[in-house]
């Protein structure tokens, strides 16, 4: 306790002296110390070193931070554009730089192909009993009796309809500032009526644009009046693959509130070596499905989707390179998307992960399916 | 050719993380940067790492005084640029074409070796903050990185007065400087 007042004691000399702050008496009996004790000396050094260091990081930071909503803002003004080369170069260009993986990926695409229909027939009649979980909510029956419990307390009129019951639900984000949602297609299967909730209980009512379920990919809109469009989107979507290992976090809505989970990128493919998904570690309930995976410069990395069955805390992601596919795939086949840009690049890099989620709570959607 | 006077005005809106002289110097150079990148076997995205790591140097090179530019500013980002993206390719390992330049380059070697270490120390540092875990981490970053006073501080923060947020303070500072040192000795 003694010496560690002492060293605070000479900390505080020492930030003074740096700073100017001491009487020259104090000054003089300060350089005096210097003079007679090394230690001391050596400690003053160091010690402006690490301040300098601390400073030189702060501001640093906060450059970083700029210019992160510098290019965010251009681009969406369309000052600055992410265009591509002209395709005839790039043809040329790829073809160049991936001649050999072409080749090989080839005959490694006619022998799988050749597997997996082998596969197909050995492993398709197994059906139900999956041994992955689709993390979509069931809501059971008793939530239909205390429905008409509800009905007779509920006096304030509701958008949605007293007489539904609650299907399914899951959890949505948004990828668009005109109310596009993306989520999984298992969560709005068989759905009569869909509402997103905003993380402030404001429900709205979405369409489904497009659906594909092999990627187990939805994309809906909001079509409600109370929706006011966003003015930007604070997080990217990944256009690369990422590492093992990276820390990753979730926001969902496995009950009626936003809930965050922190956790890893265990591996890069998902159940039974599925290449369009990856393995995250991170707790996942029912209601998680459709929820966004965030990296730590809060990029979007993949889609929640299922968790295996026989394990704990595997669960698997569609990766975010495949929603950007598929986005892209849906415009071509259908020209009145061409509104759908997809928001690039982050503006939460350097942030703390409070503030982080902070900014991106009101961008993620509860799906209600009636 | 001499830098012109608003060249000087626009690095010192840099470092003064003025947001307006970021913007223009992100609209004078960006699409530059990015044709060189995208040309060179790189992505939008890299374009944009690559860019930002330059604009990065060019704002430290500003706050240390040490940037004598005898060129346009357009030159050094290109060049900065350049041999920062030659360096990632080989990193990558993805050679193939070579880099080839179409404008005026400045050797930057030896600047970028400072960068690279102020780049190092500024990985370091964060690490060791978020190490730190709060309230320390706040607390210091409020009274050496946001300037505020202590008293508003132990006000903000809920101590009962400036000297026990001091000495909390003190306290947190001696943990971040044992996690800082442990890591930068060691990646010397």
């Amino acid at each position: 306790m003694q010496t560690e007042m002492n060293e605070i004691t000479i900390l505080d000399a020492a930030e003074r002296y740096l700073r100017g702050e001491m009487t020259s008496e104090e000054k003089t009996a300060f350089d005096q110390l210097r003079q007679s004790n090394p230690e001391v000396d050596q400690l003053l050094v160091e010690h402006s070193f690490f301040l300098q260091e601390l400073e030189r990081y702060g501001t640093t930071r906060d450059v970083k931070h700029t210019l992160h909503e510098v290019h965010n803002q251009l681009l969406q003004d369309g000052a600055i554009k992410e265009e591509n080369l002209t395709t005839g170069a790039k043809v040329v260009n790829m073809w160049k730089r991936y001649k050999r993986t072409i080749t090989i990926a080839a005959s490694i695409a006619g022998i799988t192909a050749l597997t997996v229909s082998g596969m197909m027939l050995l492993v398709a009649p197994r059906g139900n009993n999956s041994d992955v979980v689709e993390l979509g909510k069931k809501f059971q029956q008793i939530e239909q009796k205390q429905k008409q419990q509800d009905r007779q307390i509920n006096t304030i009129k509701s958008k949605i309809s007293p007489d539904a019951s609650i299907k399914a639900g899951g959890s949505a984000f948004l990828i668009n500032i005109k109310g596009y949602l993306i989520t999984n297609a298992h969560v709005v299967r068989n759905a009569k009526e869909i509402f997103a909730t905003n993380n402030k209980g404001q429900d709205f009512k979405v369409i489904v644009v497009k659906k594909d379920e092999a990627l187990d990919i939805a994309i809906l809109k909001i079509e409600d009046e109370d929706f006011k469009n966003f003015t930007s989107i604070p997080y990217g979507i990944r256009k690369s693959s990422t590492d093992i290992a990276e820390p990753i976090f979730t926001l969902g809505f496995p009950r009626n509130e936003i809930v965050y989970g922190e956790g890893y990128l265990s591996a890069k493919t998902g159940f039974n070596g599925d290449t369009l998904s990856c393995q995250i570690a991170v707790a996942a309930n029912p209601g998680n499905s459709g929820g966004p995976v965030f990296n730590r410069n809060g990029e979007i990395i993949g889609m929640l989707s299922t968790k295996e069955s026989q394990a704990e805390g595997v669960v698997f992601a569609v990766q975010s390179k495949y929603i950007i596919q598929a986005i892209n795939q849906l415009k071509k086949d259908d020209t009145t998307l061409n509104e759908l840009k997809l928001p690039v690049s982050t503006s939460l890099k350097g942030l703390d992960k409070i503030q982080q989620v902070k900014k991106i709570q009101d961008y993620v959607f509860m799906i209600k399916v009636y | 050719m001499k830098p012109e006077i608003n060249e000087l005005e626009l690095l010192e809106g840099l470092a003064r993380n003025d947001r307006k002289a970021v913007e223009t110097l992100y609209k004078m150079n960006y699409s530059m940067v990015q044709a060189f990148i995208l040309n060179n076997n790189g992505t939008t995205d890299d374009a944009r790492d690559i860019f930002q790591e330059a604009m990065i140097v060019l704002f430290e090179k500003t706050k240390d005084g040490s940037l004598a530019l005898n060129c346009q500013i357009k030159t050094y980002v290109y060049s900065v640029c350049r041999r920062l993206w030659l360096k990632r390719l080989q990193q990558l390992q993805r050679f193939g074409t070579p880099v080839e330049s179409m404008e005026e380059i400045i050797p930057v070697e030896e600047e970028l070796e400072d960068h690279d270490r102020k780049n190092e120390a500024f990985g370091v540092m964060e690490k060791a903050l978020n190490h730190l875990g709060e309230p320390c981490k706040s607390l210091l970053e409020a009274y050496y990185i946001q300037k505020k006073q202590m008293f508003e501080i132990a006000d903000s923060f809920g101590y009962t007065n400036a000297d026990n947020a001091k000495n909390q303070k003190y306290k947190c500072l001696m943990r971040l400087k044992k996690l800082f040192f442990a890591q930068y000795k060691n990646a010397d």
